[in-house]
């Protein structure tokens, strides 16, 4: 293993024992405490959205669909007594083949219609929630175990980011980034391009399952509502504000995003009601001042002292 | 049926209402090279392009190795042993030097997403003899230097070099080269002709199609020349044959073939 790599593990087992210690000690209040489990939730969200829109270079509107798959699985399954690390996986299982779909559209359909078809089939998963009874229907679910503490959330993160890099830095993640930047080339080159975009839309939806049966475990409750077109669009944002193309990007914003509300009450306590002004002209001025995104497609590296860039 | 490596017959392709391609009709032996001229918008990139499945052909026939290729598209077309470079060169450039050719050597690459992930030794392996290949061909050129660059920060000429070897990474038995010398300076064109020599010598086997412009090139490099005007084959013929033709002259190579020389 790199050097570097030994570094990352480190910090990232630190940090998790770390945070957990804080977490668990009561220092930090409540509404602190859900904001940051919020924030890992989400990451998992934007990170699995960036590998599709910002690797694969493919625009979509569902991801929420993903999302909903996941937390209604997991939900049901672990009221129904299933472990939630088991019922976590099988939802991440779900939301794949849910993935699979979307990929294998993704083959035939070009740009703004695959957006349009994406949204169709995240629409068609929430109307298919609302009415089918054992998901409660449009009351949706409640008294779900709240199994998702900050271990098991922020772990999460880690494997997902590091999943996500491992891939990346191989055949496949190569191939899928060839595709975002230019389609006709690689097939020129003798490779099935469709098969790369199912692999790309199953791994995405794999872990954006993850992340909505963290959500489902970490609500207690859920309702279709929450997964309309609003949350695709807010994630979205997160990953479009951060770079679209870099996982550290997508870090940052969605870190900063999701605590925003807590931001603002801490700093400019007296004007709750122009919160969201205020985070509409900061979306507008970052991508009028850094079109794209925070990041750009840059990664935040920890410096590699004396060592070989590549291997 | 025939032992030509590829064969086309009457190819017709209509944009609209215009013609791009009338009638046109190749047959490529294999370890030959072939030569595409005519003047811009004669319709030589077309062709490529029908011969790649970019575009399918309103009627004819392509036969590769005998295999009808109604049912192919690009990918297959690569698998069967076409491969290409474009005319506005289409490398990855967001990528470095060696990823694109790792991305041509695709094919070659054996592991799983298992093995990605786990980073198993065959995933150790297989990049290590991919890396190495990788570097044999950018010797080709002798650019192994460039291969931790952006493909977007290196010179026109580079690119070109780079994306022929990227399109050689997948073996091909026919190589299609469009305007391979455009924008490289006459020494790179130079040392472009020896390579080419030189991948002729080393794959005994191969065929080229080439699209050029610059007439001393593509006459000394080929070994039959087709030329086309408005969609049409005027004339095709060994090059002092070409050279002496009085029609091709007229459509194309006077001025420019002068201004060549
Ligand atoms: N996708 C397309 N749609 C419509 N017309 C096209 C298309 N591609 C090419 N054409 C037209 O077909 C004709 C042949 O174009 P082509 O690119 O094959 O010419 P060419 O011989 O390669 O010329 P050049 O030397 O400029 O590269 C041109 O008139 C061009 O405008
Ligand atoms: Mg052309």
């Amino acid at each position: 293993m790199k050097r570097q790599n030994i570094y990352s593990f480190l910090i990232s087992i630190l940090s998790l024992v770390f945070g957990n210690f804080i977490i668990g000690s009561g220092f930090i209040s409540n509404s602190y405490k859900t904001v940051i489990l919020q924030i890992g939730i989400y990451l998992i969200a934007s990170l699995s959205l960036n590998f599709t829109l910002g690797y694969l270079g493919e625009f979509t509107l569902g991801h929420a669909g993903f999302l909903a798959v996941g937390a209604y699985t997991s939900a049901l399954l672990v009221k129904n007594g299933m472990n939630f690390l088991i019922a976590i996986t099988i939802s991440a299982i779900t939301s794949c083949l849910v993935g699979y779909i979307v990929g294998v559209l993704s083959s035939r359909l070009r740009g703004d219609y695959l957006a349009i078809a994406s949204l169709g089939i995240s629409e068609i998963i929430r109307i298919f929630i609302v009415n089918i009874e054992i998901f409660g229907g449009p009351k949706g679910l409640k008294s779900i175990p709240k199994y998702s503490n900050f271990l098991l959330i922020y772990s999460l993160v880690i494997l997902s980011f590091v999943v996500f890099k491992l891939i990346i830095k191989s055949k496949h993640g190569r191939t899928i980034i060839a595709i975002r930047e230019d389609e006709i080339a690689v097939k020129s080159l003798g490779i099935s391009t469709k098969k790369y975009k199912i692999l790309a839309f199953c791994v995405s939806a794999f872990f954006a399952g993850i992340s909505g049966a963290l959500w489902a475990g970490n609500q207690g409750i859920l309702t279709p509502g929450e997964f309309g077109f609003m949350k695709s669009v807010e994630i979205l944002v997160m990953v479009i504000l951060g770079g679209i193309g870099s996982m550290t990007g997508s870090v940052i914003s969605t870190g900063l995003l999701v605590a925003f509300p807590v931001i603002f009450q801490i700093f400019i306590p007296n004007m709750n009601k122009y919160r969201m002004v205020i985070y509409a002209l900061i979306l507008i001025l970052v991508m009028i001042l850094r079109p794209s995104g925070i990041m750009g497609k840059k990664e935040f590296k920890l410096k590699n002292p004396g060592g070989n860039e590549n291997e | 049926m025939s032992n030509y490596a590829l064969e086309c017959i009457n190819l017709n392709l209509m944009f609209k209402n215009h013609h791009a391609v009338k009638d046109f009709s190749l047959q490529v032996e294999k370890g030959k090279t072939y030569g595409l001229i005519g003047p811009n918008g004669a319709g030589k990139t077309t062709v490529l392009n029908l011969l790649t499945k970019v575009y399918k052909q309103n009627s004819g026939d392509i036969f590769l190795n005998g295999k009808n290729t109604k049912k192919m598209d690009s990918t297959q077309i690569n698998r069967h042993g076409i491969a290409r470079t474009f005319q506005n060169i289409r490398l990855f450039k967001e990528m470095t030097v060696f990823e694109n050719i790792v991305v041509g050597l695709h094919n070659n690459q054996k592991y799983s997403l298992f093995d990605s992930i786990f980073r198993t030794p065959k995933y150790f392996s297989e990049e290590k003899k991919i890396r190495e290949r990788s570097l044999k061909l950018l010797s080709i050129f002798g650019i192994e230097d460039k291969a931790d660059c952006l493909c977007k920060n290196l010179s026109y000429g580079t690119q070109r070099k780079v994306e022929i070897l990227r399109a050689l990474a997948t073996e091909p038995l026919i190589l299609l080269l469009d305007e391979p010398a455009a924008g490289m300076n006459s020494s790179e064109t130079m040392n472009l002709f020896e390579v080419i020599n030189k991948i002729k010598n080393e794959f005994e086997m191969m065929s080229f199609i080439v699209i050029e412009h610059n007439m001393n090139f593509i006459m000394k490099i080929c070994d039959y020349i087709y030329v086309l005007n408005h969609g049409e084959t005027i004339a095709k013929g060994k090059p002092e044959e070409i050279q002496n033709n009085k029609e091709v002259e007229n459509a194309y190579l006077g001025g420019q073939y002068a201004e060549n020389k």
